[in-house]
């Protein structure tokens, strides 16, 4: 394969997720310093739900979009500055343009992958304001190539330069990223992206799928660090492909040692799939659920599985975080009937 | 023979015929007050205007123009068109002197929550409904905020099934967002907001869902138990399918009340509690504004 493949590397914004929004200015400016040096073509900062997602209901940052921003941004020359926005989480007043203030280059729009036409406005807005533009499918297992492609079609008329699909909950087999791009990948006239996650291990092998597919975009993280099980790992990406002789003009003893004397020094934990991660990519929920999850099962004593398997046959999307308390309680309530009823019996 | 005199019913007209337009009309079908003497789109051939057509409801589809023509069709004009069309809007229907109940996130006219500030709105000649999350949560906010004064901030979570929001909403959802965390801060009282807007395309389609988060030091919950039942009881007098699902309880430094919102089932299946939230608020205005102004 001859092809140039763009990693954008998204370990400031999906990574964001296992530091529960907690990164110090200390650690964008270290890992932007480190991403810059590795020949990063676009990284992307802020809260793993994009710009204006600090909230109660997903977690609220450290620090503001605006310090994040400003921080990373003094860092990099040659390294594009990108931003994640998803309508209905931020606003073009109180978002994109003061992002754009800080010094923006790049502005990747997300929605729901059934929900592409409420992307039209932060698009057209961010080309006008000459910003480079991409579209994002989340939760993209959800729903058929063909309904993809309708959505991606949206998004190209809309304008971007790529469209990205998200494996949000770490649910994709091989089989369905081969289905699913290469029916992009012949229905539109733009590059497209895939965006893996881990909790079933199939981050690499379906990233690799991906570009055997014919995607030119990658979106990974360092170390793996993001949502759940994390990401496709960019430092292991790097290696294969440089074995298999993919050019992506990224300096790959710079991605490791960014990985190993940056990222894993602040992670909480090494990135693993666990029992609440496995489950998750299982069930088909959104990988930012999982720390949600953790909480709500130890304050209401359940099995945080079945919230998670709960949570996947309500089809919930990311943002639906409120939802998890709703299903905790249902569950400790029907528990306790059942506690109640086996007390009654016993007595009889 | 009836002792009752027959009242006159106040001629209206609705722009707009997606999904708003078309509740209204049916809500305002079972009016006593009201009466649709216009309903009007842009598309001739559109399901709304045949809906309209087989009501036996006078259509156009001449857009703002119809009303131009036919000033004295009306003295009230719900426009549920969008932001942009109520920017056009706005200035001709306020020269043709027609009292205008926006039903889009244009921020024209004065925000307007039946239960927060009625008698004030009816003195405007131009009334902004806000947003139908809106409308759900800036009821509870203010409450919230009577009995703890000293909130530092208040965040809506508003989950609204796909089906139930049209292309208007789709095109305005950057406006939709925004006017609504403004109205928290405006109607609701908290000094800092955030709004979240959420739709999900779930098979079968879920209910309108809000959730409330407030930061309070100390929360009274007892009081405020007391204070957001009492709010919600007569929230129910306008809205019937409005129920408080969860709380208020305290969890991870924040106050949490849930509301669902279930339809009446008009136009849209009753998993669009959105619309009638806002359609219901909207027509309440329109029958004050009637008895108060023209009927007498």
């Amino acid at each position: 394969m001859q092809k140039n493949i763009l990693i954008i590397d998204s370990t400031l914004r999906d990574g964001s997720h296992a530091m529960s929004h907690q990164f110090t200015a200390q650690n964008i400016s270290d890992y932007a310093k480190g991403a810059e040096l590795a020949g990063t073509k676009i990284l992307v900062v802020g809260h793993g739900n994009g710009l204006g997602a600090s909230s109660l209901q997903l977690g609220q940052s450290l620090l503001s979009d605006k310090k994040m921003l400003t921080t990373a941004k003094k860092e990099l020359t040659k390294t594009k500055l990108a931003v994640l926005l998803i309508p209905g989480y931020g606003t073009i007043k109180e978002n994109i343009e003061p992002a754009i203030s800080y010094g923006i280059d790049v502005l990747i729009v997300a929605s729901h992958c059934t929900e592409a036409n409420i992307t039209k406005q932060h698009i057209q807005y961010g080309l006008n304001k000459g910003l480079e533009v991409y579209g994002v499918l989340m939760m993209s297992h959800m729903i058929s190539a063909d309904l993809l492609l309708k959505q991606a079609l949206l998004m190209q008329e809309y304008g971007v330069k790529g469209v990205i699909l998200m494996d949000s909950a770490g649910a994709y087999l091989p089989e369905d990223v081969t289905k699913k791009i290469s029916s992009l990948v012949k229905g539109l006239k733009i590059e497209v992206g895939f965006h893996a996650h881990n909790n079933l291990g199939l981050a690499i092998a379906n990233s690799l799928t991906a570009i055997k597919a014919g995607a030119t975009i990658l979106d990974v993280t360092s170390r793996g660090l993001g949502a759940g099980a994390g990401n496709c790992q960019l430092e292991v990406l790097a290696a294969i492909l440089q074995k298999m002789d993919i050019k992506t003009n990224l300096d790959l003893y710079k991605l490791m040692d960014n990985s190993e004397n940056i990222i894993a020094k602040l992670m909480k934990h090494p990135q693993v799939i666990n029992n609440v991660t496995l489950t998750s990519g299982l069930a088909g929920v959104f990988s930012g659920f999982a720390p949600h999850v953790i909480k709500a099962a130890n304050r209401f004593n359940v099995d945080a599985r079945d919230i998670l398997i709960e949570l996947g046959k309500k089809k919930v999307v990311g943002g639906q975080e409120d939802i998890i308390i709703d299903v905790a309680t249902f569950l400790k309530q029907k528990k306790d009937l059942k506690e109640n009823n086996c007390n009654i019996e016993s007595l009889q | 023979m009836s002792k009752e005199k027959s009242i006159k019913k106040t001629n209206i007209a609705i722009i707009g015929s997606g999904n708003i337009g078309c509740d209204l009309l049916i809500k305002i079908n079972r009016s006593k007050v009201l009466k649709c003497n216009r309903f009007i789109g842009q598309n001739k051939d559109s399901d709304g205007l045949q809906m309209a057509k087989s009501l036996g409801i006078n259509t156009s589809f001449d857009s703002i123009n119809e009303i131009i023509k036919n000033p004295d069709c009306c003295d009230i004009v719900f426009d549920a068109t969008s932001a942009d069309a109520h920017k056009i809007h706005a200035p001709i229907l306020k020269k043709l002197n027609k009292f205008t109940i926006d039903m889009t996130p244009s921020r024209i006219g004065k925000m307007c929550v039946p239960y927060l500030n009625l008698d004030e709105c009816l003195k405007e000649k131009n009334v902004n409904m806000i947003t139908c999350g809106g409308q759900a949560t800036t009821p509870i906010i203010s409450t919230i905020m009577k009995v703890h004064p000293e909130t530092k901030y208040v965040e809506i979570v508003s989950s609204i099934s796909s089906k139930s929001a049209g292309i208007g909403t789709r095109n305005n959802i950057d406006e939709y967002t925004q006017t609504t965390s403004d109205a928290i801060k405006i109607l609701g009282g908290a000094p800092k907001s955030k709004a979240i807007i959420i739709l999900n395309p779930a098979e079968p389609p879920i209910l309108m869902h809000n959730t409330i988060f407030a930061q309070i030091e100390n929360p009274n919950i007892a009081k405020l138990e007391k204070e957001i039942n009492l709010t919600v009881n007569e929230i129910q007098k306008y809205i019937p399918g409005y129920k408080l699902t969860l709380g208020p309880v305290f969890e991870n430094n924040r106050l949490t009340v849930m509301i669902e919102v279930t339809g009446q089932g008009d136009f849209l299946p009753i998993y669009a509690g959105n619309l009638d939230i806002i359609n219901c608020a909207a027509i309440t205005v329109a029958e004050n504004y009637a008895k108060k102004y023209l009927n007498n």
